[in-house]
């Protein structure tokens, strides 16, 4: 019998493996709420999956009645562009700060320790000045994104350029590059990937104050419709949501890492190789 | 036409005297090697005429110009690692200096028929270097053999006046290093640039510099005295070609 530590799945036992989790979690619910409905009918806790569909279905595929909007896409559409616009614009301004501070000492000077100290600050803290000085419109929503996820983008950045060797730097100098050739041709097309890698990192946190914004002060989006229907014990609204809104994220995720493989050939090269042993 | 000139050149780091007013004339072609123990400061004297680092006195003369003290095109270099782009391919990273040169001051790039030139320009240095099969693979495909020649192609793309060799083969196995020596000869002997190269290894030392400097510092006794430079050896260029006869330092070397 060969050891723990040695024995690894092959393909299709990994395979296997990656379902039991998921399958148990669908079996430990499916038989929870058979048990509690048989008690009692009305039972609105544990709602059985055919219940859950109906909802989904009413919500996806019926016009609400006082809207006349189908509510699950609205929703899904208005917080994939608050999240985006957030997030994108974090990214935004966390890469030209990352890039400065990370590479111009004069500009790390002024800016790492400032940035450290406002990294510390919890956005949701800022969350009443945004809605005070901002209104209760998309604008506050998308900021308190922004100043969620730019410190932490920022920061990861300039770490990054900080670890790339000063030989490439000098080197690029002996090839006739001054700050802006050095910055443009040689430190910004190494960090795309890695600002990419950053924002996958960030966006946990980023989906987490979009949804505490929703819940507080919004008229649609899938946290303002999870902590509306929150009022009727909709868990049959409320469930299928969290499922939906993790795969959103799952799939944004997956898609960064892909985009970046695919955009970024000597990146994906560089881990390809640091796979091996 | 590219003599190189070091005049008292000293460098102090807070207490220490690393490199205690070096004195030195090259003349135009020679290839130097530079030897030492290790933390003699040879990695310094090579800082200070790349302009990485800037001496506490003296000064560093190329044709009688002073050079720049922040590193400038008159060099290229050739470090032990990492001296090439991770983010460019063979063919880019040759291309690199040519394209800052030739190209766009906004965007380092380079259109229409400069572009022609400078892709033929380092189709041929890559063939110089033994590298036309891989041109398009980055360097973390390559051996580390393959990755320093790619260094030096990209080094000596701009031609500059002055070539410095920072233990480039120092990381290399043995039949590797000899294929570099090769190859180094090969493009020195084309071009008549300077060159100036640190290493720890003897006979590589011998073999390939028309002069050899062993720097070293003084005993115990003046703890607080920098290196200078304690042999100043002519080889001529009789070691070009093969095999030298050793010398008796190089014998004591490894006794």
């Amino acid at each position: 019998m060969p050891r723990l530590i040695n024995l690894r799945p092959g393909r299709s036992l990994a395979l296997g493996l990656t379902v039991v989790p998921f399958l148990a979690l669908f079996l430990t619910y499916q038989a929870a709420s058979t048990v509690r409905l048989a008690e009692n009918p009305q039972d609105r806790l544990l709602p059985a999956f055919s219940t859950m569909g109906d909802a989904i279905v009413r919500m996806a595929f019926e016009e609400d009645k006082r809207s006349g909007d189908y509510l699950f896409w609205t929703d899904t559409v208005t917080s994939l562009e608050r999240l985006a616009l957030g997030v994108g614009t974090g990214a935004f301004f966390g890469l030209v700060i990352g890039l400065l501070a990370g590479l111009l000492p004069l500009m790390r000077a002024v800016l790492s320790p400032s940035l450290a100290a406002l990294a510390m600050v919890p956005p949701l803290a800022l969350l009443p000045i945004l809605f005070i000085t901002l209104g209760l419109d998309e604008l506050s929503k998308v900021v308190l994104i922004a100043i969620g996820v730019g410190p932490f983008i920022a920061r990861d950045l300039e770490a990054r350029i900080r670890e790339l060797p000063s030989e490439e730097i000098i080197k690029a100098q002996t090839l006739g590059a001054g700050t802006w050739l050095t910055l443009w041709r040689v430190v910004l097309p190494q960090m795309l990937p890695r600002l990419i890698d950053a924002v996958r990192l960030s966006l946990g946190a980023a989906w987490l104050f979009l949804i505490a914004a929703e819940a507080i002060a919004s008229t649609e989006g899938l946290g303002y419709r999870i902590f509306l229907v929150r009022r009727y014990l909709a868990m049959d609204i409320i469930l299928p949501y969290v499922a939906w809104i993790t795969l959103l994220a799952w799939l944004t995720d997956y898609g960064l890492r892909r985009l970046n493989l695919a955009l970024f050939p000597w990146y994906a090269a560089q881990l390809d190789a640091e796979r091996k042993p | 036409m590219s003599a190189l000139q070091l005049e008292s050149l000293t460098k102090v780091y807070g207490e220490t005297v690393v490199l205690d007013g070096i004195d030195l004339e090259l003349a135009s072609g020679e290839f130097c090697t530079v030897v030492g123990a290790s933390g003699c400061g040879k990695s310094t004297l090579l800082k200070l005429l790349l302009g990485q680092e800037s001496p506490t006195a003296g000064r560093v003369l190329l044709d009688g110009q002073p050079l720049p003290g922040e590193p400038s095109p008159e060099r290229g270099i050739v470090f032990q690692r990492y001296s090439v782009f991770r983010h460019l391919t063979v063919a880019e990273n040759v291309r690199f200096g040519l394209e800052l040169r030739d190209g766009n001051r906004l965007l380092g790039r380079c259109f229409g028929g400069k572009r022609a030139a400078i892709r033929a320009r380092a189709k041929e240095l890559i063939e110089a270097v033994g590298l036309a099969e891989a041109a398009d693979r980055y360097p973390v495909q390559l051996s580390g053999g393959m990755q320093q020649r790619l260094a030096l192609a990209q080094a000596i793309a701009l031609e500059p006046p002055l070539l410095l060799l920072d233990e480039p083969f120092g990381a290399l196995d043995p039949g590797n290093r000899a294929s570099m020596h090769v190859l180094l000869k090969e493009l020195w002997g084309g071009t008549g640039m300077t060159v100036v190269m640190v290493t720890h290894d003897l006979s590589e030392a011998f073999g390939l510099g028309t002069r050899m400097l062993v720097l070293d510092r003084p005993a115990p006794p003046e703890p607080a005295a920098g290196a200078r430079i304690t042999y100043d050896l002519a080889l001529g260029r009789r070691h070009v070609n093969g095999d030298h006869e050793a010398t008796p330092l190089e014998n004591a070397q490894y006794a």
